[in-house]
């Protein structure tokens, strides 16, 4: 049933990202591109999800639980640190060179272009050596 | 150049807004899909790597159901630099992972939950996607 229900909010999320456009790269790069060819469009698209999950954030976290889960699993860190701000950091160089971000990045699979194929791999990668990575810090610290 | 679309845009986000509204409602948890994306590679902490599937599974055929819906094809270019997008794919894996959040989870979640460290981290994302579009384009003039 989760997997059934996971499966219908994924097609969901994937068909909004391809109507806004931010499932082609080449609008994200546009974007990106302020003194160049700038196209404003995914500020919309950032506008549009802001405002919908703000209003609808405040209904759903009013409930006591989710439907099928034991509680809500919302974020609590709210520091503010070098691991923050370096992740970030490299995340948006890698996302001005390719004009993905992980989202479409995964939606572009089913479209069979050839860069797609050298990016998600190497995305998966770097998802596992920042896992490894945030592992031993925790394990350093402890 | 791509064409401005505000309306598009707009509609498609507010489509991923109510997504990850749902999957809230759903499951409890937040829709950032690099968080969902790299907990399908081990280790395996907790009891939701179907739901995360289901999820990828969904994003991955976003694409193929629009255009099964709509009739029109789906507008995509992707740059076919091989080694520019395996680079661009580790970093944006990597970066996106060790920071805890990428565009959806950071940007469209943390925004609307009015975090802080949210929004320094979109901050920090945005400014060096800029000014790697800028390095890239207007510096190297790639």
């Amino acid at each position: 049933m989760s997997f059934a229900v996971n499966l219908a909010l994924g097609l969901l999320f994937g068909i909004g990202l391809v109507v806004s456009g931010m499932s082609d790269p080449a609008k994200v790069l546009n974007f990106l591109d302020l003194p160049g060819t700038w196209d404003p469009s995914l500020a919309f698209v950032m506008g549009g999800a802001v405002v919908t999950a703000f209003l609808g954030y405040r209904l759903v976290l009013r409930q006591p639980k989710p439907l099928a889960s034991a509680s809500f699993h919302v974020p609590t860190n709210t520091s503010i640190d070098s691991k923050l701000l370096v992740g970030a950091a490299i995340f948006g160089i890698g996302w001005g060179l390719g004009g993905f971000c992980p989202g479409p990045a995964l939606t572009a699979v089913s479209m069979g272009a050839v860069g797609t194929y050298a990016f998600v791999p190497m995305m998966f990668l770097g998802m596992w050596l920042a896992r490894m990575m945030a592992a031993r810090r925790v394990a350093a610290s402890a | 150049m791509t064409e401005f679309t505000p309306i598009a845009s707009t509609v498609g986000g507010v489509l991923i807004g109510l997504s990850a509204v749902l999957l809230m409602a759903w499951e409890g948890r937040i829709a950032g899909i690099s968080g969902i994306a790299a907990r399908l590679l081990p280790p395996y902490l907790d009891g939701a790597f179907r739901s995360r599937l289901g999820f990828v599974i969904g994003l991955v055929a976003g694409p193929l159901a629009y255009a099964a819906v709509s009739g029109t094809d789906v507008v995509q270019t992707v740059s076919s630099n091989l080694p520019l997008m395996a680079l661009a794919g580790l970093l944006v894996g990597f970066g996106s992972v060790y920071g805890n959040g990428c565009t959806s989870g950071h940007g469209v979640c943390g925004l609307s939950r009015l975090s802080l460290r949210s929004l320094v981290a979109t901050l920090t994302f945005m400014a060096t996607a800029f000014a790697t579009v800028f390095a890239v384009r207007h510096v190297l003039g790639v």
